[in-house]
């Protein structure tokens, strides 16, 4: 019996570690395409070459973020196979077909056209061009779309039934996909790969007019991450509110473990502000506390009573710890987001956004917050779900594969040898790329990449086909 | 059984996905087995180019497999991928090294030699880890109330290894013949050169995988040898070897695009001999397409996405392959 768990945990430590890795390049790349399509359009609208420029500058780094979405998002889909094999029999009637409309409305989509974009500009020409780049932006967020289905799917499920096999049977296709908790999720992550990537490039943009205030690219791009996230920023915190109403509905228990309550308050729960959740006690150590606030986040009264995890058997707590701090880190930084929001208002208001120093620093350091608040908010809400796969109805100990510990060991030291050498080299490159400043005539990932040294100077180069008439 | 049966339809579309798989990844796969081959600098550039556009949707054929199998045959999805976890894996892994290579080689030119190493090795453990995969299905799969119950090395056979080095064979013959395709001057020289030894490397394994498999089991050889099914299925081999004669003689003659086609033809015949042992089991020896179906529930929602949407993606596919027709520099696209 040990064995087995031991091979369990070893499983969900593989999965949480690998789709933590998969899901920082999504959370980038999904942002990125919009933006990379809002500047292609500014080029084609106004001719203006800073924007051409911007363009060719992010596709470099677009090309690694997507390269190493894709790779680890392939090992994703095989590994609810070779570890959540008995997950896979049982829920695959319901999530497989999810999966599979994603990958045929969205992963053909993004790879299909993914060439003619990081490649093709003088094939095509521009117009082509540019469909081709917002068919991949299309493709990412149709991606979200199906997964986030699929995965809100196993938080809140909906619309099926259970067969004689044990297997989960769709019922009504509609209520499956847009389950209870999936308009909530699909807004909240979205609104965070803006938010994420909207900071990066705030972060390249501050980094670069600490040292040079008149490169014209570096402004624009600037000016233009400060004012998503100005927009996005309360937005995302307005959804993340309503979202984690919509969570007390349906798994009231993992609002119990987000807000640390321990016991029930028949008469007006307080706000845990920080405190040590000590699980074996079943008590909230060093708490610091607001009284009755949490009734009124979530009920909109005072006194209104909220139940504690002492109402749930032992059996189906989730892991409080780590359920009530990573919430914390990501509320955190959302706060942190409004704050730098707030800022760059000012300055703006102030005609200072491209001097004022202390905002470029603020910006550079918030530069990887939206990584952390969205593998927090992950974290919150896979953790929060346990102990079960199928929320309520399966659980995360009958999903495992009949593997054993020693396979899923060395499984997992692999992935994470692999997963450190080769993303590590990767974000190195992104960090090389990003420190360059982006400059006039700015090379495309097909123009920079060498060997033209070679002496022949093929006929494109000379003539600059990309640049609007009049440019250059 | 019905006229109209939706596990069959759907085992066709699954093998169509793999079919488009293995030979679609197949020659980009095979060009990361011939890297070594090729001396650094332009050949290696040009060979690279000439499938960096590309690469990315063929690897998404891999994956509407593996989904569509989650989705159309869970059990058997469940079942084949946790008996077979570590060529799974070991395959993920490569398949992780050399598709970071396309973009990091060409951002770090000082340690290009190593990526170049980690695209070559990805692809060699990639394609040895998928032929083994193959082979071990074909011996067969032990199962218990639908869950695996063999030992964690089971697929490790001299018959696995044998499929494993065949395939690996095969795709870098698909390799050398769509550089021959996309290529000119000496790296095109080199390419017949190879083309040739990995012609007769590729036929000799295709005899002997054909040649052990009805040893196996009885349900093979049956499928194979049985009357009058025989007049049947000895069409096969018969088909490969024109299939053979037509590649040796446009090698001979050093067609451009006729070694490609020969190749997937002999490629497309295998599949087929494939299916004709197989069918109508998934996971031999126990299940078949039916006992592994989902719900015909699944399989209804998923068909008209499958009939509407396969098209739509075979005609931009195509268009992008189109838009990066002809011969690849080695300067990369302009
Ligand atoms: C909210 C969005 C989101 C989430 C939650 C996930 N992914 Fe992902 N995935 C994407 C958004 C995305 C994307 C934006 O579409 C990617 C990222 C970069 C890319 O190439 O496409 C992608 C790539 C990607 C690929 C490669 C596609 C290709 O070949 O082009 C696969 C197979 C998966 N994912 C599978 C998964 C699985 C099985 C997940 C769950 C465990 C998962 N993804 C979570
Ligand atoms: C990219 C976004 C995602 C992240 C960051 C994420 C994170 C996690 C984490 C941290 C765990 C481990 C929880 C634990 O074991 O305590 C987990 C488990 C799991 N998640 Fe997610 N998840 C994501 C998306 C998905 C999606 C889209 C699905 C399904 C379609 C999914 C299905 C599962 C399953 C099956 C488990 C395994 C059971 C378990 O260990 O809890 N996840 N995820
Ligand atoms: C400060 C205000 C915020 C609040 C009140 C909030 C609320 C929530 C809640 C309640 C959940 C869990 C939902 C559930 O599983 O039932 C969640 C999840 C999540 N949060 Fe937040 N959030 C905030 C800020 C952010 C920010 C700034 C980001 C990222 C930039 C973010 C990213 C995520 C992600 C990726 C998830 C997991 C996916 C999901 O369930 O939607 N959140 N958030």
């Amino acid at each position: 019996m040990l064995e087995s768990l031991d091979a369990t945990l070893l499983a969900r430590l593989q999965f949480a570690f690998t789709v933590s890795f998969h899901f920082i390049f999504p959370s980038f790349s999904i942002g990125l395409a919009s933006y990379l399509a809002v500047l292609e359009a500014l080029w084609l609208w106004t001719g203006r070459h800073v924007y051409i420029d911007l363009f060719r500058y992010w596709l470099k780094i677009f090309a690694l973020v997507f390269g190493m979405g894709v790779v680890s998002g392939i090992v994703m889909s095989y590994q609810f196979g070779t570890n959540w094999s008995v997950f896979s029999d049982k829920a695959g009637p319901v999530i497989g077909p999810l999966m599979a409309y994603e990958v045929l409305t969205a992963f053909f989509l993004e790879a299909g056209f993914l060439g003619v974009m990081l490649f093709g500009m003088n094939r095509v020409g521009r117009g082509l061009h540019f469909v081709a780049t917002l068919a991949v932006a299309v493709g990412t967020f149709i991606s979200a779309f199906w997964i986030l289905s699929a995965n809100s799917w196993m938080h809140t499920p909906a619309g099926f039934a259970t067969s004689d096999a044990g297997q989960f049977v769709p019922v009504d296709w509609l209520a499956i996909i847009f389950n209870p908790s999936f308009p909530y999720r699909l807004v909240h992550t979205v609104l965070a790969a803006y938010l994420t990537t909207a900071l990066v490039v705030g972060a390249v943009g501050a980094w670069h007019l600490l040292r040079e205030r008149a490169n014209e690219g570096v402004r624009t791009m600037f000016s233009m991450a400060m004012g998503m996230i100005t927009v996005v920023a309360p937005l995302q915190i307005l959804a993340g509110d309503q979202h984690g109403l919509n969570t007390l509905e349906h798994q009231p228990v993992k609002v119990m473990a987000m807000e640390g309550h321990f016991r029930s308050y028949p008469d007006g729960a307080p706000l845990v502000l920080l405190g040590w959740p000590d699980q074996a006690a079943g008590e909230m150590r060093y708490a610091i506390e607001i009284p009755k606030a949490s009734s009124l986040i979530l009920k909109h009264a005072l006194d209104a009573p909220l139940q504690g995890l002492d109402s749930v058997e032992r059996k189906d707590w989730p892991p409080v710890a780590i359920v009530f701090w990573s919430f914390r880190i990501m509320v955190g930084m959302g706060l942190l987001m409004l704050a730098l929001a707030a800022f760059s208002l000012l300055a703006r208001l102030k005609r200072r956004l491209f001097d004022w120093k202390l905002l470029h620093l603020c910006a550079l350091a918030m530069g990887p917050a939206g990584f952390v608040a969205v593998i927090a908010g992950w974290v919150t809400t896979e953790v929060g779900r346990q102990p079960f796969t199928v929320h309520g109805l399966l659980r995360t100990a009958d999903s495992v594969s009949p593997l054993q510990a020693p396979a899923v060991a060395a499984s997992l030291a692999a992935f994470v040898v692999v997963y450190f050498i080769v993303f590590g080299a990767g974000v190195y490159y992104i960090l090389r790329l990003m420190s360059q400043s982006p400059h006039r005539g700015e090379a495309g990932p097909e123009r920079d990449q060498p060997v033209r040294a070679a002496g022949i100077t093929p006929a494109p180069a000379i003539a600059d086909p990309v640049a609007p008439k009049g440019g250059i | 059984m019905p006229a109209f049966d939706l596990p069959t339809v759907w085992a066709f579309i699954i093998a169509f996905a793999i079919f488009a798989y293995v030979v679609m990844d197949g020659f980009d796969l095979g060009i990361g087995i011939l890297f070594p081959t090729l001396p650094a600098g332009r050949e290696r550039d040009s060979a690279m180019n000439s499938i960096a556009p590309v690469w990315d949707g063929n690897e998404t054929w891999l994956v509407l497999g593996g989904g569509g199998l989650l989705a159309a045959f869970p059990l058997a999805y469940a079942t084949i991928l946790s008996a077979l976890y570590a060529p799974i894996v070991a395959m993920l892994l490569a398949l992780i090294f050399r598709g970071v290579a396309f973009e990091f080689r060409w951002r770090d030119p000082r340690h290009r030699a190593a990526w170049d190493a980690a695209f070559s090795l990805g692809s060699v453990v990639a394609a040895l880890a998928q032929g083994i995969t193959l082979g071990a299905l074909l011996q067969g799969i032990a199962v218990d109330s639908r869950v695996y119950v063999g030992g964690w090395f089971d697929w490790l056979t001299p018959f696995s290894v044998l499929v494993g080095v065949s395939l690996a064979c095969g795709y870098a013959l698909l390799g050398a013949t769509w550089l021959i395709m996309k290529s000119e001057g000496t790296l095109q020289d080199r390419c017949y050169r190879l083309a040739f030894g990995l012609a007769i490397g590729t036929i000799v394994a295709i005899a002997a995988v054909s040649a052990a498999t009805p040893l196996l089991s009885d349900l093979y050889w049956k499928r194979w040898f049985a009357w009058p099914q025989v007049l049947f299925t000895a069409q096969v081999p018969l088909l490969v070897a024109i299939a053979t004669a037509v590649l040796f003689a446009s090698l001979a003659r050093r067609h451009h695009v006729t070694p490609f086609l020969a190749t997937l033809i002999v490629f497309t015949l295998s599949l087929a001999g494939l299916g004709v042992s197989l069918f109508p089991y998934v996971v031999p020896p126990d299940i078949s397409i039916w006992d592994a179906a989902a719900p015909s529930a699944s399989l209804a929602f998923m068909l008209p996405g499958v009939l509407v949407l396969v098209p739509i993606i075979l005609a931009y596919t195509a268009w992008s392959y189109w838009v990066f027709r002809g011969k690849t520099g080695h300067e990369g696209y302009h």
